[in-house]
């Protein structure tokens, strides 16, 4: 075990996934000799060299359409988009192509491509370094996405996602890409996707989240064990596909659900896991499903702070469930 | 004469300086068979027989011509007018005709519309509909190439229109930055459903267009098959001893709808149809064959009879083929069945179980 923060998780994770397999290569913007505008890919140009580290021109479209190319070749190209807000050039490779070209070809076609993109607000980025928009690509068949929330779960579910056969989005929270450190495994273990992660066990209420969510429900969860409510967390980890069997137990137990994200509400993520719930859990829940989430605007830059929930908007959801019922 | 669709219709010579009488009269072979099936499908889908088609009636030369230049081991990213060069690389009829009508024999599973098929032992990657985005995954697949040193081209087949998408631009300028193994053949059929050529760019040729990347860009008439032979031969060669992409523009012209669903009469005058159709690629060829003492019209007479017959014979064999499973809408889209189409299935299966009672 190593004490790292979670772009150190990443960083050596790609360097022993390119160690271990000659066939995983990286692409993108200031990837290489810059080693990535967060340090994320620092080091492996210098041991890789230009042959698998490749600095691209800056079109996100060339970039996700080139490593289409080279996974349905046979290589396991990692494309890193530098910011999730950049992506939209490349939507149109990832949703009509890349997500689509095992069915469509019926399997003659698989496309494993890695997608690494920081995503998320609370670095003073405004609108377009800052948004949180995994609902566009859960919403689409063919692609899974998954957001860590700790250095562990950053190696162990980056790792996985090179060993997929499928086509992966990997969200990486970059508010806590330096704040929050933690031990992570020397060796390659793995965390599979599909499974939640129960962060702290409750009795009252179910606090689920993901990526840059997670710290903060912790954080609620002991403001509410204060006023003596039990709050459990959740941190789903890998929404596409989603443990669907650990949300339904976590409600089981607790009769409430409030639902965290970054993202704005309306078709957010947590409408998903919403109607998961009333679809598998009703008659569990003793209060209304609550969503804490970004208010249905544009990420703001000067006003960030009130967009962005906190432990505090959790904690007081959460009460308010419990009072409830 | 020698069956469509044999063993002879297969590629033949890869790398030699140029057509053989054999490989010529092969090529103008295939060229018809390719006319007789484009016709015989705008035919079927008026009588409800396909559900859609896009003729590439008019672009044979360019599409065969390009097609034998090219090895087995090269990869092609069509668009989706590329019949002929799925002939050209081997790929059945039968396998076509399959794909048209979506049934159990179909390579891709009745997954997309017509024209869109693909065959990996072939090296036809399966084409989708989006204009373009073919183009910067060729060149990700000749950079592959390129890092496992293999003698592969990727070539990317496209029309006109797509040289206005995002991904001409990022991939001509991709390849020209790696100096990929790449062909970006472009035929220029002068319209993108009904936008004009003169209309889609202000630029004097297509071909020009490669300069502004740094790769040379050819314009060829792509109603002479020796013409497109030459030029992707060339640009093959280059591209395989290190000396990075290239793009050829062929002139053809599209004699037919764009697809089904148009109507050319809207934007299209009858004289410029009928001066372009005075330029047909299978005609020219038929000419030189004659002029050349390699063909005859008894020869003529009698292949178009046998394309005929054998585009009939074979639709015919497509039809009787068994429908898709119902079942296999939720296989493909991962590698491996997720819960949550493993309970869409389930669920399906109950309601057909239900059915199956209730009749």
């Amino acid at each position: 075990m190593t004490e790292l923060n979670i772009v150190q998780a990443i960083n050596r994770t790609l360097h022993d996934a390119m160690r271990q397999d000659p066939n995983v290569l990286i692409l993108g913007e200031d990837i290489g000799v810059n080693g990535g505008v967060f340090r994320a890919t620092e080091g492996l140009f210098k041991e890789f060299g230009a042959e698998r580290v490749i600095d691209t021109p800056l079109s996100e479209t060339g970039i996700i359409g080139a490593a289409i190319g080279m996974a349905l070749y046979g290589l396991k190209p990692v494309a890193e988009i530098q910011f999730m807000d950049f992506i939209y050039p490349a939507f149109d490779q990832i949703v009509s192509e890349l997500a689509k070209f095992r069915y469509r070809s019926a399997g003659q076609y698989p496309a494993h491509v890695v997608i690494r993109t920081p995503y998320g607000g609370g670095i003073k980025g405004g609108l377009y370094h800052s948004q949180s928009t995994e609902a566009y690509f859960c919403h689409t068949a063919g692609i899974k996405v998954v957001v860590p929330s700790t250095p562990a779960d950053a190696r162990g579910l980056l790792f996985s996602a090179i060993d997929d056969e499928d086509p992966v989005l990997f969200l990486e929270p970059k508010r806590i890409y330096r704040s929050l450190t933690g031990e992570v495994p020397e060796g390659a273990e793995r965390v599979p996707f599909g499974r939640a992660r129960i962060v702290r066990d409750g009795s009252d209420v179910s606090v689920f989240a993901y990526g840059a969510m997670v710290p903060q429900a912790a954080e609620a969860a002991g403001k509410l064990e204060q006023d003596g409510i039990s709050a459990e967390v959740v941190d789903l980890r890998s929404l596409v596909p989603l443990d669907e069997a650990a949300a339904v137990a976590s409600v089981e137990k607790t009769g409430r659900a409030v639902i965290v994200h970054e993202a704005a509400r309306f078709c957010g993520f947590g409408a998903e896991l919403a109607a998961v719930l009333a679809e598998k859990a009703l008659y569990s829940l003793k209060a209304p499903v609550v969503r804490v989430t970004g208010f249905d605007t544009p990420f703001p830059y000067a006003l960030e702070n009130l967009y962005l929930p906190n432990a505090d908007r959790i904690a007081h959801a959460a009460r308010a469930a419990v009072r409830a019922a | 004469m020698v069956e469509p669709g044999t063993p002879s219709m297969a590629p033949t010579i890869s790398g030699a300086s140029d057509f053989s009488e054999d490989g010529l009269r092969d090529a103008y072979r295939l060229m018809v068979l390719a006319r007789v099936a484009d016709e015989r499908c705008l035919m079927l889908q008026r009588q409800g027989r396909i559900g859609f088609y896009a003729p590439l009636m008019g672009q044979e030369a360019a599409q065969v011509g390009a097609s034998r230049a090219l090895s087995p081991g090269d990869w092609v990213f069509p668009a989706y007018r590329e019949m002929a060069v799925a002939l050209a690389r081997g790929v059945s009829l039968k396998a076509i005709f399959d794909q048209l009508l979506g049934n159990a024999d179909d390579a891709i599973r009745g997954r997309q519309m017509p024209n869109h098929f693909g065959f990996r032992e072939k090296n036809f990657v399966v084409a989708s509909s989006p204009i373009g985005t073919q183009i910067t995954q060729a060149v990700g697949a000749a950079m592959a190439a390129q890092r496992r040193k293999d003698p592969v081209v990727a070539i990317a087949f496209f029309g006109d229109g797509a040289t206005s998408s995002n991904d001409f631009h990022a991939g001509l300028n991709f390849a020209g930055v790696f100096q990929s193994p790449s062909i970006f053949f472009c035929q220029n059929n002068q319209w993108a459903i009904s936008m004009p050529r003169k209309r889609q760019t202000m630029s004097a040729t297509l071909a020009e267009k490669a300069a502004a990347y740094g790769i040379p860009g050819v314009q060829v008439d792509g109603n002479d098959i020796r013409a497109v032979y030459r030029a992707v031969r060339d640009a093959r060669a280059r591209a395989v001893s290190g000396h990075g992409p290239t793009m050829i523009e062929a002139e053809v012209y599209r004699f037919g709808p764009h697809s089904t669903s148009d109507d050319p009469k809207r934007y299209q005058t009858d004289l410029e149809l009928s001066a372009a159709k005075a330029r047909d690629p299978i005609g020219r060829l038929k000419a030189e064959l004659i002029a050349s003492a390699l063909w005859d019209e008894v020869a003529e007479q009698k292949l178009w009879e046998e394309s005929r017959a054998y585009v009939s014979r074979t639709f015919e064999a497509s039809e009787k083929a068994t429908p898709l499973d119902p079942r296999s809408i939720f296989e493909d889209v991962f590698a491996r069945l997720s819960p949550r189409l493993a309970e869409e299935r389930a669920d399906y299966d109950d309601r057909a179980r239900e059915g199956a009672l209730r009749s």
